[in-house]
């Protein structure tokens, strides 16, 4: 058998490869109750106690919360399926058997990412539905896919977080490690409750969170943001991802 | 078929150590297509190490591996090698059928589901997820990953730890399958009578050196004395002395007694206890030949 015919690899299936191992990425986690239950119900089961049940009938606030929420919950796939399920792969020699495979060096990281877009449209989807049908939101079509689009893109700065969590904390310390990221800075950023029912100095510090400039972008698209320009929130977004990246790969270096 | 003699993946003098201990002190090992390698160890000897530097896994300080003429992480060289690691977890929800196709998806010509199937023993087991199966479903899981992809250099480290005595020899067919197709294989193992079974090639491995290689028969050679086993009367103290006899031990209500030449001391034996019963012979196996080699190299 000749050395050709047996490593050729076309371009399409080059693709296909990586396709598939988002693919399996995505079911491995929907299979993974303590990952999947909290990530798609969280942010739904929340809306419907504070922005449908206890909200009465405020317009604004339902699609306020709808914002908030959506931008709560899609953070959870990208801190949680990067941070914890990175740190286990590596625990578990998954990592070490994938450098051995022949698999491109991006596509474990891909798969990452192409699941948490999954998930994010899922959850970004049933809040729209939510707000659209319980909420009594109303929203065209544009908005509808705008707020999708900020969702799902969204999730990309909290992937490269929670990889730097995953490069710098193992699989047992990993859960706890994001949760005390991810519950307070959703608090200080304004995603369970509006600011302003906050004290003045959480809105003062709340422009050094990833997730208030995310919540801010989506609820420019319900018009209730502070007025500064998405531009800022996408750059500031960018550059984030970029330090967290730039830390994770001199991390993983040194490893 | 290609030549039986070409070497296919090598290390060339390979040092490294952790901190202080040193894991490999000038490791040489050569695979050659169509031979399985076995590579034997106490713990801790290096075996592991010497893998891990042949994937590419870990760089050696001195010396070199190389992997079907390259260096061992290239993607053409992993598209040729199957990998067996000792510890490794797959994902546990998924099921046996999806990680057989994402694994063949790494591969230009995998071999199909049903050889694969039959090859590794995972008849009913497809639409199982991995984290159900017993420890040696999943091992067996593994082994079918490492050769779905016809690779001409596999890599088994301790391939059959937990596998039942019918799921152990229906692996060492497969291997034997993969070798006669033409693939260079290196073994490592705890099960002595595995090497004995498969191995074309015996390296004795001991704090990061070669202690003694050869063929399995070499390495038998290396201890030459027999092993006489009987129940008798004869008092153990005196047998000690016969000429020829240089161990005897007392196994229960069995003696055991290493001699070389093993013949005149049967003979004594049967005539000094008529009554003698029980009575077997038995060559050194590689486990003996092991134990000696490592305990002589101890000792010294």
């Amino acid at each position: 058998m000749s050395t050709t015919s047996h490593t050729a690899f076309t371009t399409r299936a080059t693709v296909v490869l990586y396709l598939r191992e988002a693919k399996y990425e995505f079911l491995r986690l929907l299979r993974t109750p303590a990952f999947a239950v909290p990530t798609l119900v969280f942010a739904p089961m929340f809306y419907l106690l504070f922005g449908v049940l206890l909200n009465r009938g405020d317009p604004g606030a339902a699609s306020y919360l709808m914002a908030t929420y959506s931008v709560f919950g899609v953070i959870g796939p990208g801190l949680f399926g990067f941070g914890v399920g990175l740190a286990m792969d590596r625990e578990r020699g998954l990592l070490t058997l994938k450098r051995v495979q022949p698999v491109p060096a991006l596509a474990p990281l891909l798969a990452k990412v192409g699941m948490a877009m999954i998930f994010a449209a899922c959850i970004g989807a049933t809040l729209l539905a939510l707000g659209l049908t319980l909420g009594g939101v109303r929203m065209d079509a544009t908005q509808s896919a705008l707020l999708l689009c900020v969702d799902i893109l969204g999730v990309m700065p909290f992937c490269a977080l929670g990889l730097l969590i995953g490069t710098l904390v193992g699989g047992n310390g990993a859960p706890a490690v994001v949760n005390l990221i991810y519950m307070p800075m959703a608090l200080l950023s304004g995603l369970w409750l509006p600011l302003k029912m906050l004290p003045a100095v959480v809105g003062q510090i709340a422009p050094l969170w990833p997730a208030w400039h995310l919540g801010q972008l989506g609820l420019k698209i319900v018009g209730q943001d502070d007025g500064k320009p998405a531009w800022m929130h996408v750059a500031v977004l960018l550059c984030f991802t970029a330090i967290c990246l730039f830390l994770a790969q001199r991390r993983l270096q040194r490893a | 078929m290609p030549p039986s003699s070409e070497i296919l993946a090598s290390l060339r003098s390979a040092r490294k150590s952790y901190g202080k201990v040193l894991a490999l002190d000038g490791m040489d090992l050569q695979l050659r297509s169509g031979k399985v390698l076995a590579l034997l160890g106490a713990n801790g000897a290096g075996k592991s190490t010497a893998v891990s530097v042949m994937l590419g896994l870990c760089a050696a300080e001195q010396g070199d591996a190389s992997l079907l003429g390259l260096p061992p992480l290239a993607m053409q060289a992993r598209r040729q090698t199957g990998v067996m690691l000792q510890s490794t977890t797959l994902p546990d929800t998924l099921e046996v059928g999806e990680l057989l196709a994402m694994t063949r998806g790494y591969y230009a010509q995998p071999l199909s589901v049903a050889d694969c199937v039959a090859m590794a023993g995972l008849a009913g087991l497809l639409d199982r997820r991995y984290g159900k199966l017993s420890g040696g479903q999943q091992r067996r899981v593994q082994f079918a990953m490492a050769i779905c992809g016809r690779p001409r250099v596999l890599f088994l480290d301790e391939p059959t730890t937990g596998l039942d005595i019918e799921a152990r020899q229906q692996m060492w067919m497969a291997i034997r399958e993969r070798a006669a197709a033409g693939c260079a294989v290196l073994l490592t193992t705890h099960y002595l009578e595995e090497a004995e079974a498969l191995a074309d090639h015996v390296v004795v491995m001991q704090a990061g050196r070669t202690l003694a290689e050869g063929s399995v028969e070499q390495i038998r050679e290396r201890v030459l004395q027999r092993r006489i086993r009987c129940t008798t009367r004869i008092d153990e103290h005196g047998i000690a002395g016969w000429p020829g006899v240089r161990r005897v031990q007392r196994d229960g209500g069995m003696l055991e007694i290493q001699a070389e030449p093993v013949e005149p001391v049967v003979a004594r034996l049967l005539a000094e206890d008529p009554r003698l019963s029980a009575l077997e012979v038995q060559r050194a196996g590689l486990a003996d030949a092991f134990l000696e080699i490592t305990r002589t190299a101890e000792a010294a």
